[in-house]
């Protein structure tokens, strides 16, 4: 051996240990390109009209239960996972940790964190974007996204006036001081307050605001009921061949959406009498709006690598999210009209066009719309004034839209719908082992929450 | 579910004061398996005819378990309650010899204690040629039938009938002597078990056997299958626990409980074979045990069972194991049944004795024996052991249901006066599927308390 080969040996063998901890990241400096997000799998229970079978089911329980079924299929009893971040819209004050009790009942690990995050019925897929993000950050490598609400056990809350008389009766220093403000209830004031779905800016329901967007683009009846009985013509054919075995877990004895019609037909729904919209063009029916609805969904989203740890097979990549919101309060815009400007956007940032996808997963808050959103999509004026773009986002082939069914045949439970919707499009994707799914989710406050997904 | 009777005369002074002076039967507290429990709390008395070749393993066995050995003759005195007896009789080829049997076991029977075992080895008489031999070797089985049925105080006697190819090897007899002298074996009586020669893996954990296994069950949401899945876990292995949709909720809380993955299928689906193979290429490299316990009922009598009572439960409880099995045993399928491995059926009594108004079920039951021993056979060159239990009266939400009378007969008419517990079943089961059971394929152990319904 001569001197330089030991020489060389010497140099390599040092560099081996001085150079390689050079290499890795400087103490301090944790940031790091951004990693795939995966759908690992999602679960949910059946949702329920409201006032029926869940009447006793409180938003934490049907939630824990969501979490449970999901940890049951990927045998993850005891995990810890990155973290639970859920919601409800309808939100009783005790729950205001709601999320993290959830986990608590549940068989994951006590050691999960959760957070509750709540953006009306964007809940659900705004909750995924943002443990998505976290994911793809390097922050943690598994997280469930997810949401839950009942109007069966909505908070009834005092009302103002009694509230500020007892609160005076507690500030009170004095007994005369207390019993003089105790005085001062009235009958009136006795009746609680009552949730509602109507817009605090405008004092209109969110369907009377529909019907107004409704008339503006000018869907028709026909048009409604059609995508009405699609969606559960569509919904009762994914039941029928078990498209949802690994999708819902059965709860309280329900082991199927009750408010889905499997023989639902234009005809049927034509008899139906408006409820929204005044006179002779009023066209949106009990039959193409949404009923209120109980439920909850979960959806385990990790990396790869997590997902292998695990023995988990990946639905498909979670690409990216986008939300927008309109001003609908000076009526410059429809209040669900916000998914197109979220959807124009999101297209933009990705270098795609609204024609490159295999599934449009359009949330059903009523079947107009969906229809007007397909209709502003497809009109060069909107697509220019409002969008600010050379050329309309155009038309999409419309058997790919809402293929397994939507919230008009399995209804709509507020935050339970972005997880119901995220579940089914991982799902169709990874059946069909290739393509892109866009999800879009309206909600009020002039809203709209949309993401892609990818094949994995 | 509660049997208030038991209940009533073993726990309730008054209950039990006016039981002893009317001479009411008095169904013992069965001793069952709790984890880390000592095989036996007493010493066991062992002896044999002959050479009694196998009474020296026997006694290795029992030693190796922690257990007590007297070695037992004629005139040998206790000192202690005998928790069990093992008699090697597999040299005995005369009717004579049999008198030996008499001489020793008698004295020492007189000498248990409750949940006292019998376990009779003999040798397996359609291997013999000498008709005399035959005989005295099939003589066996009447013997330890009849003392089951005297037994008191909650004790059982079975038979081991084992070929004379494994009566040298310990390892083969280790796993089924340890279960019938256990308290695993707690309502198991009356029954003669077969164990062929086989290769048996050295590490011999009888605490955990199943441990790194990967094991499927199906009507895992409630009931015996929930049982199953709970004794599977106690015994090590991971499980993938299968039902059908509509009792998803149940079924993920027992797969919570256990950490198990919930599988949520209708066995009957076409591509029910493929679903769990997928199932289990995702968790594990191979399937270890198979158990087909997903089973239905539709009673009726037979002149008024429609074709959808009789084709259901023909589809749920036996064509749906043959369209399984058929995927599972396919070698090229990922997630299938791997060589060693084992298949575990449920039959009934009603499949071996008929049941009123159950042609159908009866029908399903009896073919999941004769798939038993025809398939245990074919798959014997892949060392794969086929076997079922047949259960008898078990106190589960479905023996609940039947009116009082009714229900009482089948409870008491049995030679422990009581019903069984699903975890016996659950038991039996883990017993077949556990590697040490590899000389054991072709079976149905009854799990009855020696039920006099079908014997």
């Amino acid at each position: 051996m001569t001197i330089e080969s030991i020489r060389n040996s010497l140099y390599l063998l040092l560099s081996v240990s001085v150079i390689h901890p050079l290499s890795s990241t400087p103490k301090g400096d944790s940031l790091m390109s951004p990693r795939d997000v995966y759908v690992l799998g999602g679960n949910r229970i059946p949702f329920v009209r409201s006032g029926g079978k869940y009447l006793k089911a409180s938003n934490q329980d049907m939630l824990t239960t969501a979490i449970d079924g999901l940890v049951s299929r990927y045998g993850l009893a005891g995990e810890r996972l990155g973290e639970v971040a859920a919601g409800a819209v309808l939100k009783h004050s005790r729950d205001f940790n709601l999320t993290r009790e959830s986990v608590l009942g549940s068989h994951l690990s006590p050691t999960t964190p959760a957070y509750d995050v709540q953006q009306a019925c964007g809940t659900g897929l705004e909750a995924a974007i943002l443990v998505a993000n976290k994911i793809a950050l390097g922050q943690i490598d598994s997280a469930i996204a997810g949401g839950t609400d009942t109007t069966s056990d909505a908070p009834l809350a005092i009302n103002d006036g009694l509230r500020r008389t007892l609160m005076k009766a507690n500030y009170a220093k004095t007994p005369q001081q207390r019993i003089s403000a105790v005085l001062k209830i009235r009958p009136a004031q006795l009746a609680p307050e009552q949730p509602t779905n109507g817009e605090p800016r405008t004092g209109l329901s969110m369907g009377e605001h529909q019907a107004i967007t409704t008339k503006e683009w000018g869907i028709t009846r026909e048009a409604q009921d059609e995508l009405t009985a699609l969606s559960h013509q569509n919904l009762a054919a994914a039941y029928d061949r078990g498209f949802f075995d690994d999708l819902i877990t059965p709860y309280l004895g329900v082991t199927k959406d009750n408010n889905l019609r499997p023989d639902s037909t234009v005809e049927k729904l034509a008899k139906l009498k408006p409820v929204f919209g005044k006179g002779e063009g009023a066209t949106m029916t009990a039959g193409n709006s949404t009923p209120l609805t109980d439920g909850a969904s979960a959806v385990l989203l990790g990396t790869k690598e997590w997902a292998d740890e695990h023995k988990i097979t990946p639905l498909a990549r979670f690409v990216d999210g986008e939300t927008a919101a309109v001003d609908y309060v000076t009526g410059n815009e429809g209040l669900l009209m916000a998914p197109p400007y979220a959807i124009a956007r999101l297209l933009q940032r990705n270098n795609l066009t609204l024609q490159d996808f295999d599934f449009y997963e359009i949330h059903e808050a009523f079947a107009s719309t969906v229809l007007c959103h397909l209709a502003a999509m497809e009109s060069a004026e909107f697509c220019k004034e409002k969008l600010g773009l050379e050329a309309p986002l155009g038309s999409i082939d419309r058997s790919k839209l809402n293929v397994n069914g939507s919230s008009l045949a399995a209804g709509h439970p507020f935050a339970a719908t972005g997880g119901r919707i995220i579940a089914s499009a991982a799902k169709q994707l990874h059946e069909k082992g290739s393509g892109r799914a866009l999800i879009s989710i309206c909600a009020a406050g002039g809203l709209g929450v949309v993401a892609i997904l990818e094949a994995a | 579910m509660a049997d208030t009777y038991s209940n009533l005369v073993n726990k309730n002074p008054l209950g039990k004061k006016v039981a002893s002076q009317f001479g009411l039967p008095k169904p013992a507290l069965l001793r069952r398996y709790k984890e880390g429990q000592q095989l036996l709390e007493g010493p066991a008395a062992v002896a044999g005819i002959g050479s009694a070749p196998v009474a020296a393993s026997a006694s290795a066995i029992v030693k190796a378990s922690g257990g007590e050995v007297v070695d037992a003759t004629p005139e040998t005195s206790y000192d202690a309650r005998l928790a069990a007896i093992v008699f090697d009789a597999t040299q005995a080829r005369t009717l004579d010899q049999l008198d030996e049997l008499r001489q020793v076991v008698a004295p020492a029977l007189k000498k248990t204690g409750s949940s006292a075992r019998l376990v009779v080895i003999g040798t397996t008489p359609s291997e013999l040629s000498d008709p005399e031999a035959a005989a005295t070797q099939q003589a066996l089985e009447g013997i330890t039938r009849s003392i089951g049925k005297e037994m008191l105080r909650g004790g059982t006697a079975n038979l081991l009938w084992v070929d004379e190819k494994a009566q040298g090897d310990s390892a083969v007899l280790a796993a089924p002597l340890r279960f019938l002298l256990s308290s695993r074996s707690a309502y198991v009586s009356g029954q003669p078990i077969r164990v062929r020669d086989a290769d048996v893996p050295d590490v011999d954990d009888w605490h955990s056997p199943l441990a790194g296994e990967t094991a499927v069950i199906t009507g895992a949401a409630r009931g015996i299958g929930a049982e199953i899945a709970k004794v599977f876990a106690r015994a090590g292995a991971n499980l993938i626990l299968v039902d059908i949709p509509a009792s998803g909720e149940a079924l993920s809380k027992v797969a919570n409980s256990l950490g198990a993955t919930a599988l949520q299928l209708d066995v009957t689906a076409a591509d029910a074979g493929e679903r769990i193979a997928e199932a289990v290429a995702r968790k594990s490299d191979k399937l270890d045990v198979m158990v087909h316990n997903a089973g239905i009922t539709r009673d009726k009598l037979f002149v008024n069972t429609d074709e959808n009572r009789w084709g259901s439960v023909l589809d749920v409880n036996l064509r749906a194991q043959f369209r399984i099995n058929k995927v599972l045993l396919d070698k090229g399928v990922k997630g299938g049944l791997a060589d060693g491995g084992r298949i575990i059926g449920v039959a009934s009594i009603s499949g071996i004795g008929g049941n009123r108004g159950q042609s159908n079920y009866a029908a399903s039951k009896a073919g999941v024996i004769g798939m038993v021993r025809q398939l245990s056979q074919t798959l014997a060159d892949r060392n794969i052991t086929v076997n079922a239990v047949a259960p008898g009266f078990i106190e589960t939400e479905m023996t609940a249901k039947i009116p009082f009378a009714t229900r009482e007969v089948g409870r008491r008419l049995n030679s422990l006066l009581q019903g069984g517990q699903p975890v016996d079943v659950g038991e039996a089961i883990a017993f077949f599927a556990e590697p040490g059971s590899a000389g054991v394929t072709g079976q149905v152990l009854r799990v009855c308390g020696q039920s006099q319904l079908g014997a």
